[in-house]
């Protein structure tokens, strides 16, 4: 069992170090879908530990979750990109101090 | 494996949720077929129609709410244990629908931009195109902002009840979602608005995945997701401890990101600043209430045995919050962005609240537990910071608001009743005697002295006179500076705008002079129900 949370730990830190590493909005929502990815293994091998189903279950509203927040996540990097021409996350920067 | 039980839904405890939820999915509905000439009517009808009868069954649900353990704690748990309806959710229901009947003044507001609302007339149109010209001559207005407020409130109203993992992360992505999007839907200042919704959904998604990774491996560490299991594996220190302390620490990276705590604090004074002032205002004041509630059952109730290992981790954030918040928001030149800063340090105010002594068993006649100080202090903050933020929406020029500080210079003359109002939620923020600021610092910072948390309290007190600072100068530039060439002009709303604002400040004021009703509500509410 010990080898999925090892793999999972390793996913999170990957999107995570994305996340705060590339300059791109779409990939650094890429990396936290890995993120998620990352969280929904880990449930379902502590589901599969215990022997209850709860962390299953839990793997699909993560899911669902995932699926509302990519909609929401697109449609915002999408009107930041018809404005600016640039996805970057460097570009957005009128915001500050 | 365990068979699957189904779940007995207790109709009337859930229904203000349930209420909620239906008139965000008409709002859909309508949005879908009605004409646009009656949207506008219908929406703000339907809104308002459904906070008002959710709160009237909160106070039906309140008054018959089952007593146990000598009133330490009323209510059920509803669904399987997922929701706990009990008398800190209902205080907390209570004070969101409210905070909610006010944004939904706020955000009707039309009268202060020549008939249109703040929100973007077409918010797919590009800024500065010819679509965009088009939608705003033609008085276009974005009536979906009204369902999606409805599932924000839904979604706060879900937050501090939730009693397990897995529906306090939905709760949380709920409440988060719609507030991304209204963000980035202002009519003026477009590209600082998209800009702030950018910022916010990308490092709240970040946020909820460490809550959501933490979730894992609390799960991972108790076997199962609800809380009072958490708390029997916690006392019995049954599994890796390891994957505990790991799990709380993610858990509270997510939680204090939707609070805006120092160090996760960076979001806040960019999106408070470009989201559209309506959105910054219910926003401030109803994500800050939801998030506490969820923030101190998650601690309490399934962290409560361990509360050595968290205790020592928000004092450090607390000390950091107030200090950085006070601080910085000193330098700032723009209205928004300084009350975004010092909403962080009201955020390491209310965190000293949740340090203090818990169990009612430990308390003198005449204490206030930390629970009742930190919903006292959360009604108070939220209508005031709801009300300062409806005022900035009141100044200003042909551009739309105007919230550089050196133009606001001589606002005391151009209309002394605006900036009277103003000045007096600033005092009440910084907590001056005969506001309610002041009671809900003195509630906090006691609680936190009797549990033997006094450097939080220095510090508190020190940033607390930090901040006075800041709130003075402001009000300094309004009454005793001379007016700039082109200085803004206050515009008088209608009587949505000026209702929420006349609450905020009756309620701040009432609460000053008189806030033993509302602590003894605070009381009643009892503790959570493990």
């Amino acid at each position: 069992m010990t080898e999925y949370i090892v793999l999972s730990a390793i996913l999170f830190t990957i999107g995570c170090v994305g996340v705060l590493t590339r300059r791109n909005a779409i990939v650094v929502f890429m990396c936290i879908e890995l993120m998620l990815n990352a969280c929904n293994l880990a449930l379902v091998t502590f589901a599969k530990q215990h022997g209850n189903l709860d962390g299953q279950i839990a793997a699909f509203f993560v899911m669902v979750v995932a699926a509302a927040e990519v909609v929401i996540g697109l449609a915002i990097i999408m009107t930041i990109f018809r404005t600016r021409r640039s996805a970057s996350v460097d570009d957005a920067s009128l915001l500050k101090y | 494996m365990t068979d699957f039980v189904k779940p007995t839904i207790d109709y009337f405890e859930l229904f203000p949720l349930l209420v909620v939820f239906g008139a965000a999915c008409l709002g859909v509905v309508v949005e879908a077929f009605a004409p646009r000439a009656v949207r506008y009517g219908a929406q703000v009808l339907l809104s308002l129609g459904g906070l008002a009868a959710a709160t009237v069954s909160v106070v039906l649900i309140a008054r018959d709410s089952e007593v146990y353990a000598d009133g330490a704690a009323r209510g059920i748990l509803a669904v399987g244990g997922t929701i706990a309806v009990d008398g800190p959710t209902l205080f907390l229901w209570g004070l969101i629908l409210v905070l909610s009947v006010a944004g939904v003044l706020l955000f009707a507001e039309r009268h202060l931009d020549g008939g249109v609302s703040a929100f973007s007339g077409q918010a797919a149109a590009l800024p500065g195109s010819e679509a965009e010209r088009e939608a705003s001559t033609r008085g276009l207005d974005h009536t979906e902002v009204y369902p999606l407020l409805m599932f924000a409130v839904f979604g706060m109203l879900l937050f501090p009840a939730a009693n397990d993992l897995l529906t306090m992360f939905v709760a949380l992505e709920i409440l988060s979602l719609p507030l991304y999007l209204l963000c980035g839907l202002a009519r003026r200042r477009r590209l600082l608005s998209q800009e702030a919704a950018l910022k916010y959904f990308l490092l709240g998604a970040f946020s909820s995945g460490f809550f959501l990774y933490g979730a894992a491996l609390v799960y991972g560490y108790a076997g199962s997701m609800d809380f009072a299991d958490i708390n029997e594996s916690v006392r019995n220190d049954a599994g890796n401890s390891a994957l505990l302390l790991i799990g709380m620490g993610l858990l509270t990276v997510g939680l204090l990101f939707k609070v805006g705590a120092a160090p996760f604090q960076a979001w806040t004074p960019d999106v408070y600043q470009g989201a559209p002032t309506p959105v910054t205002a219910f926003m401030s004041a109803g994500t800050k209430v939801a998030a506490f509630g969820a923030l101190m059952r998650l601690f309490y109730v399934a962290f409560g045995a361990d509360r050595w290992s968290w205790q020592p981790m928000l004092w450090v954030i607390a000390i950091l919050s107030m200090l950085l918040g006070a601080i910085v928001a000193i330098t700032q030149s723009d209205v928004k962005r300084m009350l975004a800063y010092s909403s962080v340090a009201h955020t390491g105010f209310i965190l000293t609240g949740v340090l203090g002594v818990q169990a009612t068993g430990d308390l003198a006649v005449g204490e206030v537990s930390s629970l009742q100080s930190v919903l006292f202090y959360l009604a108070t903050y939220g209508l005031v910071v709801l009300g300062a933020f409806a005022v900035v929406s009141l100044v200003r020029d042909s551009g739309g608001e105007v919230t550089s500080l050196d133009r606001w210079a001589g606002l005391g003359k151009e209309s002394p009743v605006v900036a009277g109002v103003f000045a007096f939620f600033l005092l009440a923020m910084a907590g001056i005697p005969l506001t309610s600021g002041f009671v809900g610092k003195i509630a906090v910072f006691s609680v936190a002295l009797a549990a033997g948390a006094w450097p939080v309290v220095v510090v508190g007190i020190l940033a607390s006179i930090i901040a006075a600072f800041f709130y003075i100068r402001v009000i300094k530039a309004m009454y005793f500076d001379e007016p700039v060439g082109d200085g803004p002009s206050v515009v008088y709303p209608s009587v949505l705008t000026a209702t929420a604002i006349a609450f905020a400040v009756a309620a701040t004021l009432m609460l000053g002079v008189l806030p033993g009703p509302l602590l003894d509500l605070a009381g009643l509410a009892g503790q959570f129900l493990r």
